[in-house]
């Protein structure tokens, strides 16, 4: 199968050091900022960033997790439904600045979804959202994303794998790969 | 798996343990949104469904039109008592009349046996069994189960005793089927003339003296006595019935264990369950209640999520 390597284990690092970086520049003490990392690849990007702020500027900042399946746009146009993850977020979202985390940003329906979900935990002062990966002209929503690793161009005959050591993969890369 | 083998639930006998599996998952996801401060997800918003309940019912009921509205289903109540069923017409008929108003899901609780499994092979609507007869009540053993499953970590490898009128019970026949295909032990107890002849060929043990039952289970799951469902007398009196199988606080602090006790309701206060055993800190009732809502959403989510 016919691959392309996007980033590789120390771009990665470089992005996710950047995106460290860019968050302190907007959000002074992050007195009221909260993240919010999409279910379920957008996690790692979350964990990954929760452990770099602590680490470069000692920030504990309030993070959760958010699942979107039951806001999706495309129930009953499956085979079959898509299974739901956990939800875990132990704050309210009130009058926060909230930023969204995600790995891949595509067609932009998880993201509109997402938004939707957040809502059932207040009404937030403003959203930001930080992507990985930003599949270019491919939206089927107007979303963009305020913080962003790197922009491809892709087809729609292919997609984006990130892969993590932590999830078993030898070294955190993105690939862009040709569907089977 | 995200799907469940069949696109009705009119019983516990004819699922999986993996379906069984993936409605708890799902229920475990749909009860942390029963905790959000807007408790409501747009799942179900272009779905129409039925509740016909050609019998009484009040929590299973509500539960129900609870769990649709909070998935943004549009919901339809009908009960018999007020209905053409009183004038004549048969059930394919005013099912069919309900389902001609562009109605997806039909939820169905009905005085005879079989009645959703005979729907099922009419009509092209997923049907939800909400009780028929003394035979199933599918969603009342899921959300006993899941409430074992919440409150003991698991439901494999517990002794579960189900004490009271077996003979008429259909929650008592699937939490059978459930509690078994989870790898549970389960007992029945009660009057000789309240347990079902044969009972034992489904694998179940058999108890008449309750207070060996409550020593032998980690749950006891006390029933109601059905009388309305009673035509023949089946034992003496009432206040006999519960000095010999009612259940009492001094009764579960006798036990060396702390069980936990559960009743489907409605309770009859001092007949199967005293009132100081039904509020004590063993009883997990409320939470069987809290947890039906999110059963029933995801028993509802799956069946229509499914082409």
């Amino acid at each position: 199968m016919h691959k392309r390597l996007v980033l590789d284990q120390q771009q990665i690092s470089i992005v996710l050091k950047r995106f460290c970086h860019q968050l302190m520049e907007n959000h002074d003490d992050f007195e009221n900022t909260v993240l919010l990392g999409l279910q379920p690849r957008g996690i790692v990007v979350l964990e990954q960033l929760v452990a770099l702020l602590k680490e470069i500027a000692q920030i504990d900042v309030p993070y959760g997790y958010l699942d979107a399946t039951f806001h999706r746009d495309d129930f009953r146009r499956r085979d079959f439904p898509l299974k739901a993850n956990e939800t875990k977020i132990d704050f309210l979202i009130e009058g926060k600045k909230v930023i969204l985390i995600d790995d891949v940003l595509y067609k932009g329906r998880s993201v509109r979804a997402a938004l939707d979900a957040m809502i059932a935990f207040g009404r937030p002062a403003k959203v930001e959202l930080m992507v990985l990966v930003d599949r270019k002209y491919t939206r089927d929503y107007p979303i963009m994303p305020d913080y962003c690793g790197i922009k491809v161009n892709t087809l729609e005959s292919q997609y984006v794998s990130v892969e993590w050591r932590e999830k078993g993969f030898e070294q955190d890369a993105i690939w862009i790969t040709e569907k089977a | 798996m995200s799907q469940l083998s069949t696109r009705h639930l009119l019983g516990i006998k004819n699922i999986t343990a993996a379906d069984i599996e993936l409605i708890f998952q799902t229920a475990d996801n749909f009860k942390e949104v029963l905790n959000r401060p807007i408790k409501k997800v747009p799942s179900l918003r272009d779905i129409t469904i039925a509740n016909i309940f050609f019998e009484n019912s009040t929590r299973t009921r509500l539960s129900f039109e609870l769990a649709e509205k909070r998935l943004s289903a549009d919901v339809i109540n009908f009960s018999s008592s007020n209905s053409s069923v009183k004038k004549g017409e048969t059930l394919i008929d005013t099912v069919n009349n309900i389902l001609s108003m562009k109605v997806d899901m039909v939820v169905m609780r009905h005085a005879s046996v079989g009645a959703p499994h005979f729907l099922s092979k009419h009509i092209q609507a997923n049907i939800v069994n909400a009780g028929d007869g003394t035979h199933e009540h599918p969603t009342q053993a899921l959300l006993d189960a899941f409430s074992i499953r919440e409150k003991l970590g698991d439901v494999a490898g517990k002794k579960i005793a189900i004490i009271g009128d077996i003979l008429h019970s259909r929650v008592a026949l699937s939490n059978i089927f459930c509690l078994q295909k989870l790898g549970a032990e389960v007992m029945v107890c009660g009057p000789i003339t309240l347990i079902p002849k044969h009972i034992e060929s489904l694998g179940v043990k058999v108890e008449q003296d309750v207070m060996k039952a409550l020593r032998w289970c980690d749950v006891a799951n006390v029933l109601r006595i059905q009388l309305e469902r009673q035509q023949i007398k089946y034992f003496p009196s009432l206040r006999e019935y519960s000095l010999y199988f009612g259940i009492n606080k001094r009764m579960l602090e006798s036990l060396d264990k702390e069980i936990v006790v559960m009743h489907p309701g409605p309770i009859n206060r001092g007949v199967e369950l005293s009132s100081d055993a039904a509020d004590s800190g063993q009883s997990i009732i409320l939470q069987q209640v809290e947890n039906g809502v999110a059963i029933r959403m995801a028993v509802l989510y799956l069946l229509a999520g499914g082409k």
